[in-house]
């Protein structure tokens, strides 16, 4: 028989006020094997723990139920306590009175008893809980960074800055994300090249930064510490080692006419093609997609003129094998297409344009080196409309849009409209908006400067209409303020269109085990408090990935994002989880039922000799659970069938008697 | 083929050509349209207030006629089609009105939404198909410039009309294309022609509707065709002088076929 002390904290009056904890302390006391049952004020603060450790002295206890918040917030709190007077951690439990009962419940009297049921279910599951021991697995140190924008490129930095090995798998040709494309970045207005590219050659001059440029992630297995990953380097037809970058196939390429992504398709390249001049790793591609000698065999100029020899048409995708101690999501995003808006354009008027394109004909490296000139007739536009909030911000109802905020929008629009009325004072800039959203430092200071110093009409209100008629783009609106209708004819329009993550990040996700949110932003594992983790161990969460940020944001998050894997590999070895699962291999049938809803891939099965009756031998095929790789979940045990499959410290004995208690009234 | 076809008030007073050049043309085409017996007014805009029922048991009736008749219901006014086609909905979606809008007529069967609501314009498009009419045209509009002029009740809500994208359509253009002419595609097609207004602000009415009309025009129409009875009204009466006819889309299908 256990020998059970029972604490039930009042957290403040978080609990207390809604369950009456006296009464709780006095029902549970009563139980059998309780031989210590109180209350106390803050069952977490030192004061509390002292209390729990004495009555684990006095009373020889061999299990302890804390009635407190939930297991996430202070399950290891009390477990080390437990430790700490030689009670094996295992032998400790919650019951969860105040998410699961205070704060959902008002009736004091029916939350009290529900309080004490589940303290009941809790000294059940003890009865039966043994001492559990955690093993230890080593850590790789290197990390892989999964993404080379931005956030990335300065997570990248900052873990081998502390002298770690990285990774950067980068899908494109070149690693800087959507930074390289933009043009100037508020609240400073300096230029985005200027301050990014330099970070860019940083890493490419790294001795401890490994980039996989124009590569994928092709499969993860393992678990933190140990992750082994497959990363698929695309064919490039191009000798990374050889090529120089010195440009001359990507001028004399006679295809000419390939959209630029990199300029948003606003202008063409060549088949074989740097991005952009400060690429990093700077070394030509060619588009299989377009390359004359790549379909028809009739070509060859690149390869003629390649001075390097580094031109390889049959060049094949290789797959390259990695460990890793810990991964980080670094996806990024991409701007919405606002196709399905076509209400405002975007589909039939040329002139009708998105920021980030925007962004693209104000760059001097851009298709119009940094002349505004509208797409359609390349002329100087006098009257220019801004479109807050497309796709953003959408109700639930409305399933072309998305339900959050984009966060950044507001203030590139007050960069983009600032920055063209000071360039061209012979401009009339609209913007319209739902609201004004400018929290950050200095940022709002920035969208008044656009207002007062600049003269930009900030609207309040939303485009219900564009349309082309003779050259003009008739903008029909509301101004929510005089409630009036609004008819301007613009010269150009310009959408600030919704983030969304990129289209990658979901089968990221899924070969990481990593959450994601109904909008595939992956999710963290707290809120508040754990911003930069995901709730899978050993995977860390780096920008936009994770939610929409601007880069100052994103640049915070991806060094907190390096901190916490720096605190990772600086360690040798991880405790690991002993709440693993195990096979009773009697019972087993050999079935495979386990192996095969495995998440993890913690299940093999091999022949085994048994005694078999009449002093034979049997040979059976059974499971065996590698409890490094195992991560608890438990899905092995629901799907076995014939009750072999059991969970260390949620054993399927231990589950009935705590649904048992819950049931018994 | 065979068809339960709602005309509706206006198309047995003031827009018969609307009625009279699809009845034609559907002989043309081998389909049958079997006016509903007894059908009563629509209840001619779609009653906003949620707890109005009334209003909409006259289309519930001729929904619940055609579920009984074991056809599906071809509408050609655009205002009866947006009526009609938001009440089915209702029934099929909003129990609170199908209990109420059922309690007060008290049908042999109950009305649940079973009906299948189409336009005539869809009746082309996806039963007929716009490839056959082709087949069918004996005197093609070639050369003809035909502005679509869709109005706004003919597509919206357009998750319950579920016709068209509201914002881009092409089913008319793509009849247009079918019966030999040229769809233009311009701006204002989608527009309010100011609607009722005119009776209470005619100055508003002729802003919205002439804005319609030269939007055409300056896209190089010489013809608009409506659906709509009370677009038709608009644009004729408040259109302003652009020199574009405005003509029901039933009487170039007439004319194609060759039975105008």
């Amino acid at each position: 028989m256990q020998r059970i002390g029972v604490f039930i904290c009042h957290c403040g009056t978080n609990i207390a006020a809604t369950v009456d904890v006296k009464a709780v302390a006095e029902a549970l006391g009563r139980e059998p094997g309780v031989v210590f049952s109180t209350d106390y004020q803050y069952m977490c603060s030192e004061s509390g723990q002292t209390l729990m450790r004495d009555a684990i002295r006095e009373h020889k206890l061999t299990g302890v139920v804390v009635c407190s918040c939930s297991p996430r917030m202070h399950e290891t709190t009390f477990r080390k306590a437990a430790e700490k007077e030689g009670l094996n951690p295992y032998m400790v439990e919650i019951a969860n009175i105040r998410e699961q009962v205070s704060w959902i419940h008002k009736d004091v009297a029916e939350a009290t008893e529900k309080a004490i049921i589940l303290g009941r279910a809790a000294i059940a599951k003890v009865h039966l809980n043994k001492p559990l021991k955690a093993g230890e697995s080593p850590v790789t140190k290197r990390a892989l960074v999964i993404g080379g924008g931005i956030a990335g490129i300065q997570t990248a930095l900052d873990i081998a800055e502390a002298g770690f090995e990285v990774d950067i798998v980068e899908k494109e040709p070149t690693i800087g994300g959507k930074m390289a494309q933009i043009d100037k970045t508020f609240p400073t207005l300096d230029c985005a090249a200027c301050i990014l590219t330099p970070k860019m050659v940083d890493v490419a001059q790294n001795e401890k930064i490994k980039i996989f440029s124009y590569s994928e992630v092709e499969s993860v297995k393992g678990f933190v510490g140990n992750f082994k990953v497959a990363i698929r380097k695309k064919a490039r037809y191009v000798d990374e080692e050889k090529c120089t970058g010195c440009g001359i196939c990507t001028e004399k390429c006679p295809q000419k006419k390939v959209p630029n992504e990199f300029n948003m398709g606003l202008d063409t390249r060549r088949a074989i093609y740097i991005p952009f001049a400060q690429a990093v790793p700077k070394v030509a591609t060619i588009d299989a997609n377009y390359c004359t000698m790549m379909k028809t065999g009739k070509c060859g100029v690149c390869q003629k003129l390649c001075g390097a020899g580094a031109i390889d048409y049959k060049q094949q995708d290789t797959i390259v094998e990695r460990e890793y101690g810990a991964i980080v999501a670094a996806t990024g995003f991409n701007p919405m297409k606002p196709t399905q808006y076509n209400e405002l354009g975007y589909a039939t008027c040329e002139d009708v344009v998105t920021s980030l394109e925007l962004e693209r004909l104000m760059n001097a490296a851009g298709p119009t080196a940094g002349t505004l000139l509208r797409p359609s007739d390349k002329k100087h536009p006098h009257t220019i409309v801004f479109v807050q909030c497309v796709g953003s911000r959408c109700d639930a109802e409305n399933e072309k849009g998305k339900p959050y905020c984009s966060k950044i929008c507001c203030m590139y629009t007050a960069k983009h409209a600032m920055l063209i009325r000071e360039k061209y004072p012979d401009t009339e800039v609209y913007v319209f908006y739902i609201d004004v959203r400018t929290p950050g430092k200095n940022f709002d200071e920035f969208y008044r400067r656009a207002v007062e110093q600049y003269g930009v009409h900030y609207v309040k209100g939303q485009v219900g209409k564009v349309v082309e008629e003779n050259g003009v783009l008739k903008v029909q609106a509301s101004d929510l303020l005089s409630g009036e209708q609004l008819h301007i004819d613009a010269d150009l329009v310009v959408l600030a269109t919704a983030v969304e993550p990129d289209k990658s990040a979901r089968s990221i996700a899924t070969m990481l085990t990593a959450s994601m949110d109904t909008n595939d932003f992956f999710t963290e594992a707290h809120a508040k408090l754990r911003p930069v983790e995901s709730p899978t161990a050993g995977i860390f969460l780096s920008g936009v990935c994770q939610g929409p940020k601007d880069i100052p944001e994103t640049v915070s998050q991806a060094s907190a994002a390096a901190a916490k894997v720096i605190g990772l590999l600086a360690k040798d070895k991880l405790t690991c989880n002993p709440c693993v699962a195990e096979s009773d291999e009697m019972l087993c049938n050999g079935c495979s039922s386990c192996e095969k809803v495995c998440p993890y891939g913690a299940i093999t099965y091999t022949d085994k000799e048994f005694r078999g009756p009449n002093r034979t031998t049997l040979i059976r095929r059974v499971a065996s659970v590698n409890p490094a790789v195992c991560q608890g979940c438990g899905a092995c045990t629901v799907a076995c069938p014939s009750g072999a499959m059991d969970l260390k410290g949620f054993s399927n004995r231990q589950i009935m008697a705590e649904v048992d208690a819950i049931c018994k009234m | 083929m065979k068809f339960s076809y709602y005309p509706g008030c206006t198309l047995k007073t003031k827009a018969k050509d609307l009625d009279r050049y699809a009845r034609a043309s559907c002989v043309a085409l081998g389909v049958d349209l079997a006016e509903l017996p007894e059908w009563q007014c629509c209840g001619a805009v779609y009653p906003m207030a949620k707890d109005e029922i009334a209003t909409k048991l006259s289309s519930v009736r001729a929904l619940a006629s055609a579920r009984d008749l074991g056809t599906d219901l071809v509408t050609l006014c655009s205002a009866c089609h947006n009526v009609i086609k938001q009440v089915n909905n209702d029934m099929k979606t909003d129990a609170d009105i199908a209990l109420r809008a059922n309690n007060y007529l008290k049908l042999d069967t109950p009305y649940k939404g079973e009906a299948n609501v189409l336009h005539f314009l869809e009746m082309l498009r996806d039963r007929v198909g716009f490839d056959a009419l082709k087949e069918k045209v004996t005197n093609p509009l070639t050369g003809r410039k035909i502005g679509a002029y869709y109005g706004c009740l003919l597509l919206r809500p357009s998750k319950v009309m579920a016709m068209d994208d509201a914002e881009n359509p092409t089913i008319i253009e793509d009849f247009i294309r079918a019966i030999g002419a040229t769809p233009v595609v311009y701006g204002m097609r989608n527009e309010c022609c100011g609607g009722y207004v005119t009776l209470e602000n005619k100055a508003s009415a002729v802003k919205r509707s002439s804005a319609v009309l030269e939007s055409a025009k300056a896209k190089g129409a010489d013809t608009v065709v409506t659906a709509c009875p009370l677009c038709l009204y608009n644009l004729q009466k408040n259109g302003g002088d652009a020199g574009v006819d405005v003509v029901y889309f039933t009487e170039l299908l007439a004319e194609a076929l060759g039975v105008k």
